[in-house]
């Protein structure tokens, strides 16, 4: 290997890692706040790839029709609710939020679609699209069983995974997508040649991690975050709803994993069950931090990323192998630098 | 004959015809039926009662199935030899996941086992010598007695002998002493500790467990179908053996038989309907898994089989005769000084909880130790009994000193607590709650269990537990479910369940809080009672009433300071006690 080969995977590791970053990131925030470990962060990768993939070919991608459908049946279950509780007057509320809100992005959509509108509009039609995702997901598989513990709330994540896997081939079909690259730039630094694409999305990922900060740090929604993930029991004595929070720290998951999907999609062909792996090795990097600390979890999804670049150079039928066997290091280590605690839960 | 008893009949009657009537494609899903449900029972011992969960089941079905696969057609091995190979791999390989994960919080666990889930399906398919993702074909048929078990009819009889071998050993262990520190782990590891079960060691062993069974199921797998490829031991799978365990439910082994047969029928007729449906081709079973998974764990979070069993009451235990009593320990003389706390001190951070406290309790004695809310009495309690670590002192029993060793070892030395907070496991019989107090007291582990060797042993352990409960006055509630007692009587438990584990010394910690009038009558009679009959009593309390008419002697702390000791009625005169309780008379 010469120092050029080695230049080029350190490039494409950081590329990778750098969204296994943004994915570790929101894995920890879920985690934080609801206690959700968060498998299905994969799919919000997948469906952002692959609805962008459909606008860029001019088509009404099929999260539109997804959306719309999740929204009827959030209406349904909250409407039920309503009628139970007599409380009529939330009914027009429902109905405008969970159903005609997603008609009017599916119109949106249709509309908007054939005509092959510029990059950045046919992004934020995606987000469009994925984002609420979250927030309903949150609202009708993990609400329910919000106080439940996190063994039944992962048997959860993995049955919601299970779920949007297999409607994601419904509306996406088997094939893969590639999307164009936002930049076909390529600049020369010495032996290294940096390419456009990967200068966005470690831009982008940059720019993300500090927005985030900023949210945590200065908006009253994202300090209410904060204090969730500290004390839940005091968070909610002093007004702060758990299925507010709930749903934001989704909203903010399902933005990160589609921007993440829409930054990885000219790198690599995403199939509708791509987002699992992609997923999965943000959750190594976020246990390097112990599902805790961000900083320890970005560094290692950063790592995450540099070995996988390094295991396809040196032996490419085992990357996934290499990668997935960190964890027993990882494993390994954290299990003697944390203190035995006992647990009590349900 | 019982019910269940006819019910097991009318099952093996079915499994023993089912080859000879059936059509070939049911003899299939019988088989596989059969496979999934080996996996699904140790599933079941290990997510539904353990409350811990692994997704990388279907790997160790991997294991089974590739060592036996490899051997046989590389070696020439026999598949008995290399069933026994691949149940060592596979102890091995799942002890040490154990190891690494199960010391850190539950969730480490299943996290772990996803990846080592999907880095073993990739060595599958990438490792040249074991055929790569096309797999190794042509493997020998199981010969058994000289007979070739060579057509699914015939492998039937095998793979169900053997899974019902499992089913009943687990179903064994699950009734046995291992079997209470087994279910105690969900929700009662701290009282567990306390009575002397290694929660973390039980941890160990129902993983292995349940890889083993895994194994063994991947190595029928192998025989059956003659020939071994990645895919049917992909992380996918590994979540779907976890689905079957989630919708038989916790609550019997045959919960495993009834998911594996339910999402296998299910599996097999989604496939056919839903690509026609939705005029593609695809795995689209998986919404229907997923959602299906959702709505059971939000509306039956206990799985199907007890939604079912509601119609058919659970059969009357009979308690077993036990051939002898269980040796007790020798009784200390009276007055000898049996515990001493000297100069213990604990501070959370700037928190001064306790400040040197001093005291000694004598054999035979009954010992208050009371003190308003918020005087560091728990504190002091969870010191003595090795919950938590002194900051500095030493406390002493029977002139050994204690306060190093942990809740596990103080109550081998005779030393047994009750909870202020009552720690039951509420679905488990009231002799089984009070027989765990006894785990201790009887020696024989999981595998005598499993095989039914601890027959003489579990008798008298039961019979002591009918002893003491009769001895506190439960004697009549013996079978029933201990959550559904009354608040009263559940405290009463905890001191049957503390003297089944043959104390010199008994720590009740506010036993008498939240209790009615007539409760704290009856509770006050029996600890005068236990008493008499030679039991030292250390009692901490708040309720002044019922301890001063009760105790031999009392401690008062208040700020995690001594304020004085001595009889109840110099103490009530005291103007310290008065001060700190009445908030001082001016």
């Amino acid at each position: 290997m010469n120092t050029e080969i080695a230049l080029f995977l350190i490039q494409d590791g950081l590329t990778n890692g750098a969204i296994y970053a943004l994915l570790a990131l929101a894995l920890v925030l879920v985690f934080a706040v609801t206690r959700v470990i968060f498998i299905p962060q994969g799919e919000f990768v997948a469906y952002g790839a692959l609805t962008l993939a459909s606008l860029q070919l001019g088509k009404l991608p099929g999260t539109a029709w997804l959306l719309l459908g999740t929204g009827v049946v959030v209406a349904a279950v909250e409407a039920i609710q309503a009628l139970r509780l007599g409380r009529f007057r939330r009914l027009p509320a429902i109905l405008i939020t969970y159903v005609l809100a997603p008609a009017a992005v599916l119109w949106l959509a249709w509309w908007a679609a054939p005509q092959k509108p510029a990059l950045t509009l046919q992004v934020l039609l995606a987000l469009l699209l994925v984002v609420p995702l979250g927030p309903l997901v949150y609202r009708l598989a993990y609400q329910p069983l919000a106080n439940g513990s996190v063994l039944v709330l992962l048997i959860i994540s993995v049955a919601v995974h299970f779920a949007m896997t297999g409607l994601g081939l419904v509306f996406f079909g088997a094939e893969g997508s590639r999307t164009p690259t936002f930049s076909d730039a390529q600049w020369r630094l010495g032996v290294l040649t940096i390419s456009g694409q990967s200068l966005w999305v470690v831009g982008a990922s940059v720019a993300l991690i500090a927005a985030l900060l900023l949210f945590f740090e200065h908006t009253i929604h994202g300090k209410a975050l904060r204090a969730t993930a500290i004390n839940r029991i005091g968070a909610r004595l002093v007004g702060i709803s758990p299925a507010m929070a709930g749903k934001l720290s989704f909203t903010l998951a399902a933005l990160i994993g589609a921007l993440s999907g829409i930054l990885v999609a000219p790198i690599t062909t995403i199939y509708y069950d791509s987002g699992f792996l992609i997923g999965l090795k943000g959750f190594v990097g976020a246990i390097v931090g112990g599902l805790v600390s961000y900083p320890i979890a970005a560094a290692g999804a950063l790592l995450v990323g540099l070995l996988e670049a390094y295991a396809s150079f040196w032996a490419s039928a085992y990357k996934e192998v290499i990668v997935f066997t960190m964890i027993v290091p990882v494993l390994i280590w954290r299990s003697f630098a944390t203190r035995h605690i006992e647990e009590e839960e349900e | 004959m019982s019910g269940a008893r006819i019910a097991l009949g009318a099952f093996l009657a079915l499994i023993f015809a089912a080859p000879l009537a059936l059509p070939e494609f049911h003899v299939t899903l019988l088989n596989y039926i059969g496979l999934y449900s080996i996996v699904t029972v140790g599933l079941v011992l290990l997510t539904g009662i353990g409350g811990l969960t692994s997704f990388g089941q279907a790997a160790f079905v991997g294991m089974g199935a590739y060592t036996t696969a490899y051997l046989a057609t590389r070696y020439g091995w026999s598949p008995w030899l290399a069933l026994a190979l691949g149940l060592a791999l596979t102890f091995v390989v799942s002890l040490f996941l154990g190891f690494i994960t199960l010391r850190l919080s539950g969730h480490y666990l299943p996290l772990g086992t996803i990846a080592w889930g999907i880095s073993l399906y990739f060595l599958f398919g990438n490792l040249e010598f074991l055929g790569g993702y096309n797999g190794i074909s042509s493997l020998p048929a199981v010969h058994i007695f000289g007979l070739a078990l060579d057509t699914s009819r015939k492998f039937d009889y095998l793979i169900w002998a053997l899974a019902l071998l499992a089913l009943l050993s687990t179903r064994n262990l699950l009734d046995s002493r291992s079997g209470r520190a087994i279910r105690a782990l969900k929700g009662g590891g701290l009282m567990a500790e306390s009575f002397g079960v290694d929660t973390a060691r039980m941890k160990i062993v129902i993983f292995v467990h349940a890889a083993l069974l895994a194994s063994l199921s991947g190595w029928l797998y192998a025989h059956l179908l003659r020939f071994v490829n990645p895919t049917p031991f992909s992380i996918n799978a590994g979540i779907e053996y976890l689905f079957m365990a989630v919708v038989g439910g916790a609550a019997s082994v045959w919960g495993a038989v009834v998911g594996a047969g339910i999402l296998t029928v299910l599996k097999q007729w989604l496939q056919d309907l839903l690509p026609r449906l939705l005029g593609q081709n695809g795995n689209f079973e998986m919404i229907v898994f997923g959602v299906l998974l959702v709505l059971l764990l939000q509306r039956a979070r206990e799985g199907i089989i007890p939604l079912a069993m509601r119609y058919f009451p659970a059969p009357k235990r009979v308690l077993p005769q036990a051939a002898s009593i269980l040796p007790q320990r020798p009784r200390p003389a009276m007055g000898e000084v049996l515990l001493a706390v000297k100069r213990a001190r604990k501070s959370f951070g700037g928190l001064i909880a306790v400040n040197d406290l001093s005291f000694s309790l004598h054999g035979g004695e009954i010992l208050g130790l009371i003190g308003p809310n918020g005087a560091g009495k728990s504190t002091v309690f969870n010191l003595i009994t090795g919950v938590l670590p002194c900051t500095g002192g030493e406390v002493h029993f029977r002139g050994e000193r204690i306060d190093r060793l942990p809740a596990r070892a103080i109550v081998l030395r005779g030393m047994a607590r009750t909870f202020q907070q009552v720690h039951l496991l509420p679905t488990m019989s009231v002799l089984e709650n009070v027989a765990l107090g006894a785990h201790l007291r009887g020696t024989k582990g999981t595998i005598s269990a499993a095989l039914r060797l601890e027959r003489a042993e579990e008798a008298m352990l039961l019979a002591e537990a009918a002893r003491q409960l009769e001895r506190v006055g439960l004697g009549a509630t013996m079978h029933e479910q201990a959550g559904s007692l009354a608040l009263g009587q559940q405290r009463i438990l905890e001191i049957a369940r503390a003297l089944c584990a043959d104390p010199i010394l008994l720590l009740l910690d506010e036993p008498a809080a939240g209790l009615r009038f007539q409760e704290k009558r009856a509770l006050a009679e029996l600890l005068r009672k236990l008493k008499s009959e030679g039991m030292s009593i250390l009692l901490v309390e708040h309720d002044m009433d019922f301890v001063m008419r009760l105790v031999d002697r009392l401690v008062v702390v208040d700020f995690g300071e001594k304020l004085a000791e001595g009889l109840p009625q110099e103490v009530q005169t005291n103007p310290l006690v008065l001060e700190a309780y009445l908030g001082g008379v001016e």
